[in-house]
């Protein structure tokens, strides 16, 4: 693979370092936080070579990448990079660009996940399990996904079938709104 | 001793035992959990992967009607308490990020709110000579693992209340109620938290990771003060057994459940009926009056 890098190689890792507030040209490389990732294992890019793409401004791969949303945000890598990188902050980066530019192909069923999380929040102010259940597995086409770990929380009472209003929901909501508006503004 | 409380949504749902045994526990101790008026999400594992504005946005919102009651607040589950710390840190740091929320907010947060751990609180603030002295049942060298997870250790500087890489309070609390807490080298791995709807085979595969290893330590059972471990221990530990394979029949207890069964509080109070994997055979093996 041949890899040039010009100006516009340069905008990515600027972009990143920007969000992450460090300079992701600190890593060096070693491997340490590929070393202790529980989750390295299923990834098809270990979280070492993401940063590199980051610093070789490959944009492309590195949002297309299973890994970004793979990642369970132990924050191991983090806690134990020599460079003081944070790289579940840079994950964290990746996928909110992601995000904004509709990349979710990936892992479309995490990303649905985290997309009707916030929704059920935004909707009831607190997260209401059996309709967030029932939608992801409605929109996944699979309708009994759990059912028999839905049954068993039901029955322990741990799965209520209505959630007492929250008070003060809609300024809760009015908040979610002026967040959203300033997204809207953006660069 | 008075905190302001956020029970988070999981206290309601999924770990409605947790927040039975801490109503029961902390009445008990006298200490007063004052619940925040119309607390909503923190935004827990969805926001900080969505939108670089929300995260911080969310747990303020409820953090401003703490620093307007004037106390410390105390989270029972470890991703509140964790996305509360950072949130906090986050905008101590960063004056431009305090403005736009505090813009969205249309408020003034200051981010001085100090956040507790539940465990922190029991552990270091009532502290263990004090629970010794209300003691009116002992664990009877029950041999448990304390399993920590990710959220209340990592990051260190921003979260951690021990030692991040290998915490002792919840073994130093077991100790402390006449259990054996065995040293074991998972005390911070990660359960896979949130995947356990949306990648399940990630979290079934480190869950399995984490029983194997507590059980070739020779553990009876395990303690955790994290709803999503708990989750994840307990009621994947059937589909852990199907798919590798094994039988572990590892209760997996809140801290509050055995704390408080050792300060005589009856089962019923603890949520103990509402555990998956059957903990009775062992409590009464142990003697243990519930």
């Amino acid at each position: 693979m041949k890899i040039v890098l010009d100006d516009r190689a340069r905008v990515f890792p600027a972009q990143i370092s920007e969000m992450i507030g460090q300079n992701i040209d600190g890593c060096y490389q070693c491997g340490k936080c590929t070393a202790g990732c529980p989750v390295a294992y299923t990834m098809e890019i270990p979280p070492h070579e993401i940063v590199r793409l980051v610093q070789l401004g490959r944009e492309e791969e590195a949002l297309a990448s299973h890994t970004i949303w793979l990642c369970a945000s132990c924050e191991t890598c983090t806690s134990r990079c020599p460079k003081n990188i944070d790289i579940a902050s840079v994950m964290d980066a990746l996928r909110i660009l992601a995000f904004r530019q509709g990349r979710t192909q990936a892992e479309k069923e995490i990303t649905l996940f985290h997309k009707l999380f916030l929704q059920v929040v935004a909707r009831f102010g607190r997260v209401n399990d059996l309709y967030l259940m029932g939608k992801y597995n409605l929109l996944t086409l699979n309708p009994l996904k759990d059912w028999r770990l839905g049954r068993k929380l039901f029955s322990k009472g741990k799965l209520r079938l209505t959630a007492p209003a929250v008070k003060g929901l809609k300024e809760f909501q009015d908040i979610l709104q002026r967040v959203q508006a300033s997204e809207a503004k953006r660069p | 001793m008075k905190y302001a409380y956020y029970p988070g949504c999981s206290l309601h749902s999924t770990a409605a035992d947790y927040q039975q045994s801490i109503d029961s526990v902390f009445q008990r101790l006298a200490i007063e959990l004052q619940e925040i008026e119309s607390w909503t999400c923190c935004g827990a594992s969805a926001a900080h992967v969505s939108d670089d504005l929300l995260p911080w946005a969310l747990p303020a919102k409820d953090l401003l009607k703490v620093e307007k009651m004037g106390l410390e607040v105390v989270a029972p589950c470890a991703a509140c308490y964790n996305r509360m710390r950072q949130a906090n840190h986050k905008l101590r740091e960063n004056a431009e990020l305090r403005r736009k929320v505090n813009q969205v907010l249309q408020a003034e947060y200051h981010a001085q709110v100090k956040v507790r751990h539940i465990s922190d609180v029991v552990v270091n603030e009532y502290g263990l000579e004090a629970i010794a002295k209300l003691l009116k049942n002992d664990l009877k060298g029950m041999k448990v693992v304390c399993y920590y997870g990710c959220l209340s250790a990592r990051p260190q500087k921003i979260v951690a209340f021990d030692d991040a890489v290998y915490p002792s309070y919840l073994d130093r609390l077991i100790r402390t109620l006449g259990g054996d807490p065995i040293e074991w080298p998972f005390k911070t791995e990660c359960c896979g938290g949130s995947f356990s709807v949306s990648k399940k085979d990630v979290v079934l595969k480190l869950t399995r990771d984490l029983l194997d290893m507590a059980k070739d330590v020779g553990a009876e059972a395990v303690v955790v003060d994290c709803p999503l471990c708990q989750f994840n221990l307990d009621f994947r530990q059937e589909e852990v057994e199907k798919k590798y394979g094994g039988h572990f029949a590892l209760p997996v207890f809140y801290f509050t459940q055995l704390l408080g069964l050792c300060l005589g509080l009856p089962g019923e109070a603890l949520g103990l009926k509402k555990l998956n994997v059957d903990p009775f055979a062992l409590l009464e093996r142990k003697n243990l009056q519930f």
